[in-house]
């Protein structure tokens, strides 16, 4: 009987295009907005991401997430060196500065300072040039979005000329030079990105008494990362995170404290109420347009749980059609933009699943009232004409 | 073509009804459709319920059919009685003995011909494709057109579409065909032939035929005629000659 309920799914083209195309339409919205929103997200820690050697970051006990400076006092580094089960910390630096450019306009730069001696915390991939190149005089590595976007020069026919290694650029009106390119994940605030070193740094930035952001520490093999922070806080009155809190505090803020869940659950939610309205319904109809031909089926002996699982099959037939276009469509769109632009797309298993239940919801919520409907049926309504 | 009147030696009973009765509605928008109604079929039997409308024709084969629930009175079908059974035995019962065929065809626009006709076999459990070739046998059996079986029921002709249905109540072998108006959509000639086709297949295999019409013309091919009038039956005739195709077609009934 399954194979009868799908020709009789299939054979309305009309309501069967109408289902999927409402499903394909709620699938891609979800999935989409979603992946958008887990793009975003991702990059409010994504120089977290991209600082992979320490496991413990240590900050000022009121900072709320990761580009919420609270300078600390550069003594600080010398105390966590001295904490029970600390290997290694190093001093970080991070801030915005301005950048001059060519035409004399001036682009806000995120300006990372390395400790000196390891630079560590340095950028995870070089296009040109070496981290170490950073010790030359004045040197600076620059991300290559930002040396081919906002940090471009500006060419004779108003083409834009990607800084290059060799180039110079006026940092905070400090002259510097560009020793390398480096490809890191992008940032939430999508500035271009600037390393140097951490003396360096501090020189370029405005005086201020204290400019250590943070401290970077590794600790010693066998000793439990979340043990040594626990030590650093009794010990120095300063926070310590692994780099999974960090980042799940910096995740939370965002979430908290900006309009940008609400923002893409309603967009979310949009897509879901399209799928429900137009799918929901459709597929209802198309159960009420068969009803005769369901009290047919059981005035010949078809029992309610066949067509209960006919219904059910054809419901999850439209729903994994929809779902698999949708989904489909909003990875293609992803990859297609996400090369060329700096758009935020992150599609994780996860939000398949999220999607995947979105669409079997409304699918099972459409059958269900359609199945209600039949389930009712008295089979006498095949004796009225 | 014409068949014997069924004698109580030779033929059992297929139906056996007493006092039936079934309200529709409750309180002042009640409506009695059946007042308590007497009916004896035997296999090999066609009996045609006949009357006006709304006095309770549908309503009783609803209940002989076993897709309605009476309310009081006995009704037997085959020695089975469907108070005492469940609904899904009710409808497994159904899908095993009881063949239909309805005035408006009732067939899935979306199947074809072929596969209309092996529903009946698919609902009893058989796989679907000797179902279909099963039901191409009885389609060629009721004279219809090969190249059409693969055909959406609304490309076929009226004629087409209630053979297609016959077959479709005959393809499980029913002891029990019951048909609602099956020539009311048709034009007399295609009525007869229809009628010859199912006076001709169904009772062949002993089986009883229940048909309700207002189609006088088709009186004759009937071994008994029940008329019925406000949910009551008002008196069972017989046509007063056999059916025959050859037969001219007469709708005087003897006492």
């Amino acid at each position: 009987m399954y194979y009868y309920a799908m020709k009789m799914l299939i054979g309305d083209r009309a309501k069967y295009i109408g289902i999927i195309i409402g499903l394909t339409f709620a699938s891609l919205l979800i999935t989409q907005q979603s992946a958008i929103f887990a793009g975003v997200m991702s990059r409010t820690f994504s120089f977290l991401t991209d600082v992979g050697l320490p496991d413990i970051w240590v900050v000022d006990p009121q900072v709320q997430y990761i580009d919420d400076i609270k300078p600390l006092q550069d003594t600080k580094v010398i105390r966590i060196r001295g904490v029970t089960g600390v290997e290694w910390a190093v001093p970080l630096y991070k801030g915005s500065l301005r950048a001059r450019l060519d035409n004399g306009t001036f682009q806000t730069c995120i300006t990372i300072g390395l400790d000196d001696e390891t630079l560590i915390g340095g950028p995870p991939r070089m296009i040109s040039g070496k981290i170490s190149d950073l010790r030359r005089n004045d040197g600076v590595i620059v991300d290559d979005v930002g040396a081919k976007g906002k940090l471009a020069r500006q060419g004779p026919n108003g083409t834009r000329i990607p800084l290059r290694v060799g180039d110079t650029l006026e940092l905070n009106d400090h002259r510097v030079f560009v020793v390398g390119i480096c490809k890191i994940t992008e940032t939430f605030q999508a500035n271009p990105v600037i390393y140097t070193t951490y003396s360096r740094a501090t020189t370029f930035a405005p005086q201020e008494r204290k400019l250590l952001s943070f401290v970077i520490a590794k600790a010693t093999a066998g000793e439990d990362p979340e043990v040594v922070c626990d030590r650093i806080r009794e010990a120095t009155g300063l926070v310590a995170y692994t780099p999974a809190k960090f980042k799940k505090l910096t995740f939370y803020y965002y979430l908290k404290y900006t309009g940008m869940p609400i923002n893409f659950l309603t967009a979310v939610a949009l897509g879901f109420i399209v799928g429900i309205t137009i799918s929901g319904q459709t597929f209802y109809n198309f159960t009420l347009d068969n009803l005769r031909y369901f009290g047919t089926l059981k005035a010949m002996g078809t029992t309610n749980s066949t067509l209960l699982k006919m219904i059910l099959l054809q419901a999850l037939i439209v729903g994994a059609i929809g779902y698999g276009l949708g989904v489909g469509l909003a990875s293609a769109w992803g990859a297609l933009l996400s090369g060329r632009t700096q758009i935020a797309f992150y599609l994780p298993w996860q939000l398949l699943l999220i999607t995947a239940a979105a669409v079997l919801f409304i699918c099972l919520s459409a059958a269900a009232l359609s199945i209600r409907k039949v389930m009712k049926l008295e089979p006498a309504v095949v004796f009225r004409s | 073509m014409s068949a014997p009147i069924p004698s109580p030696t030779t033929h059992k009973i297929a139906v056996r009804c007493q006092g039936v009765t079934k309200t529709f509605g409750t309180g002042a928008a009640a409506f009695q459709a059946l007042r308590g109604v007497d009916l004896e079929v035997r296999t090999g039997e066609l009996l045609m319920l006949v009357g006006p409308s709304g006095c309770g024709k549908t309503t009783l084969i609803s209940v002989i059919a076993g897709v309605l629930r009476r309310d009081g009175g006995t009704c037997d079908v085959f020695d089975h009685d469907y108070q005492t059974m469940t609904e899904q035995e009710t409808t497994r019962f159904r899908g095993k003995h009881i063949g239909f065929v309805f005035q408006a065809f009732n067939l899935i626009p979306t199947l074809t011909a072929a596969e209309n006709v092996s529903t009946p076999l698919v609902i009893k459990g058989m796989n679907r494709k000797p179902a279909v070739v099963e039901a191409r046998e009885m389609l060629r059996k009721v004279g219809f057109d090969q190249r059409m079986e693969e055909s959406s029921p609304v490309d076929l002709s009226g004629g087409q579409q209630q053979r297609v249905a016959i077959a479709r109540a005959l393809v499980h072998q029913p002891d029990l065909i019951v048909c609602d108006e099956p020539t009311s959509a048709l034009d007399s000639e295609t009525g007869h032939k229809v009628m010859e086709l199912m006076r001709g297949l169904a009772l062949a295999s002993n089986r009883a035929l229940i048909v309700v019409t207002h189609d006088a013309r088709i009186y004759e091919f009937a071994d008994r005629i029940a008329r019925m009038e406000d949910g009551r039956i008002t008196g069972i005739e017989t046509p007063q000659k056999p059916a025959s195709p050859a037969s001219e077609h007469s709708t005087s009934l003897k006492p």
